[in-house]
């Protein structure tokens, strides 16, 4: 069947997707086209330089952010990961689990609530029991919205899967432990790696949060980058900005190229 | 390991419990005090929070009504309505579009699609501050054509956030659109064509209709996170026309009126669940697992 003549084809959707893909990758491209600008003023463009890069590496502020947000960041997906892990395990191959729906709502509850009530939320409760430590107090506060960005595609690999294999593993005399390290665990792998992804790139990602609990010295790289813009832009917030997509990129393509290898796994 | 239906759920709902269920408890209790002295608040029962929603209070200490918050919480609600529709409208063709794809292209393009949603929301959001900014992309690009020299402000106005949250929240929609898509069997198109049905007639009555639960599940992921936004108000709408969002924050930084922040937040998830139970929890639940 000739493409003119199919049925499913609508006139113009070619052209449309092309103008769709150039709007999605516009100002990305703009970002990094201007972090090389040498001039002061991002958009009155001067000449070529990487002076911003030197100056963007050079900066102390900059650098504890980012330490600040990996931090957090990784402190969050483990425990996200291992909470959304055991959650997993006994909703969707539990058997007799009472309140299951309730159980799913209540992991799944920061999904459906906008992230500007939760960080009220914990922002009320750690002055009202006069909890001081900042970083602390995100990596909590992390770990409780990442938990069902950990949870969901865990669940989703668990569903996918037939119990043959950790029945035969119990037939063979392995405890339950046993069978769950050498069986149920390698078959996940891809689930629970692209649970603990998607955590922390939700917890590197998060602004609302870290910006509402910023007090005692715990600055991340959004609430870093948001002040920094509040000043004016400069050519060093593009030069940031660019090196911050450079790695989201490897981390997506790593990403992609791990639950690949994995087998299929519904994507993000 | 005596149950572990019972010990492999509590430290989810432990952490659940304490850090959200509880605290959004107080966060009502909250709603209902007055205003601490120092900032924080008194717990005495009252609704002045919430009146203070809708009413001014004068000198002599007579109500009058003020429309203002009423604004805000509309504008949210418009705002976020906008880019939910404007979501589907791109979404939709697009999707479309790479389910006609060949099975490597459509893998390749819904990584296209999906790969900006990776990079950090602050620099989405502040790559858009430098297209409209004051002699940015746009202007240069529209003053070389010589047909305008003048250009009133490209930024903080609504038309910059709504091109901020579309941006920054269509992946949420292509996703789920795109599995409803894939989904629909190319046999129907062919029979509604066969009984002399156009194309317009087919997308109407047959694509659309089918399609309609992956819509309706990409809404929900794009809605709730719209009525909440916080950066592209501040960013491209300049900080003056503020959302609810915005207000919230203002009450527990700045403002220091906590009791007035806590009702607008309950107002907010009042929202949200309205919103919530007129989908229906099936489509809420669909859309959750259409995500992951």
């Amino acid at each position: 069947m000739s493409h003119r003549t199919d049925v499913r084809r609508y006139r113009g959707l070619g052209g449309f997707a092309v103008v769709f893909f150039l709007w999605l990758y516009l100002p990305i491209a703009v970002v990094i086209f201007y972090s090389f600008n040498e001039n002061r003023l991002v958009s009155v463009w001067t000449g070529f330089s990487l002076k911003w890069y030197a100056a963007a590496l050079d900066n102390q502020n900059l650098m504890n952010a980012v330490r600040t947000s990996l931090e957090i960041a990784a402190i969050a997906t483990v425990f996200a990961t291992t909470i959304a892990l055991m959650a997993a395990l006994v909703l969707v191959r539990g058997k007799g689990v009472r309140f299951r729906r309730v159980s799913e709502t209540i992991v799944n509850l920061p999904l459906v609530l906008p992230e500007i009530v939760l960080s009220v939320a914990v922002l009320i409760l750690f002055s009202q029991i006069g909890f001081a430590n900042g970083f602390a107090k995100l990596a909590i506060a992390h770990t409780t919205f990442c938990t069902p960005f950990a949870f969901l595609p865990i669940r989703a690999r668990l569903q996918g899967m037939e119990m043959d294999f950790e029945e035969a593993s119990a037939d063979l005399y392995a405890n339950k432990w046993t069978t769950f390290r050498r069986v149920t665990l390698p078959l996940i792998a891809p689930g629970v790696f692209a649970g603990a992804m998607l955590a922390f790139v939700i917890s590197m990602d998060d602004f609302i949060t870290s910006n509402m609990l910023n007090t005692g010295g715990a600055t991340t790289l959004p609430v870093y980058i948001f002040g920094l813009i509040k000043q004016g832009t400069t050519p060093e917030l593009n030069a940031i900005s660019t090196l911050i997509i450079l790695v989201s990129l490897l981390v997506a393509a790593l990403a992609l190229f791990i639950q690949g290898r994995g087998g299929s796994m519904t994507d993000t | 390991m005596r149950d572990f239906r019972f010990w492999g759920l509590l430290p989810a709902h432990v952490l659940m419990a304490l850090t959200l269920i509880v605290p959004i408890l107080i966060i009502v209790a909250v709603s209902f005090s007055t205003r601490g002295a120092y900032g924080g608040f008194e717990f005495t029962f009252t609704t002045d929070a919430y009146r203070q929603i809708l009413f001014n209070e004068g000198w002599t200490g007579e109500l009058e009504f003020n429309p203002q918050y009423l604004y805000i919480i509309g504008r949210t609600v418009l705002l976020a309505c906008c880019t939910t529709f404007l979501c589907m409208a791109l979404a939709f063709p697009i999707a479309y579009w790479i389910t006609l794809q060949g099975h490597k292209a459509r893998v390749i393009l819904l990584f296209a699609v999906t790969l900006p949603f990776w990079v950090s929301m602050i620099v989405r959001v502040y790559a858009w501050l430098i297209i409209l900014g004051n002699d940015g992309v746009i202007e240069k690009g529209l003053r070389l054509t010589g047909l305008v020299d003048d250009l009133p402000s490209l930024l903080f106005n609504n038309g910059a956030m709504l091109a901020g949250m579309v941006y920054s929240y269509i992946p949420l929609m292509i996703l789920p659109v795109f599995a409803s898509i894939e989904k629909l069997d190319p046999a129907l198109i062919e029979a509604s064509h066969d009984l002399h049905g156009s194309r317009w007639v087919t997308l109407r009555r047959i694509i659309l209709p089918l399609c309609w639960p992956g819509l309706v599940a990409g809404a929900i992921l794009v809605f709730v996170p719209c009525l909440g936004a916080v950066l592209e108000p501040v960013l491209l709408g300049g900080g003056k026309i503020l959302m609810m969002g915005n207000l919230i924050q203002m009450q527990f930084g700045g403002a220091r009126n906590w009791p007035f922040g806590a009702s607008i937040a309950i107002v907010l998830m009042c929202l949200v669940m309205v919103f919530l139970l007129l989908n229906g929890l099936r489509a809420t639940r669909k859309a959750m697992e259409e995500m992951a």
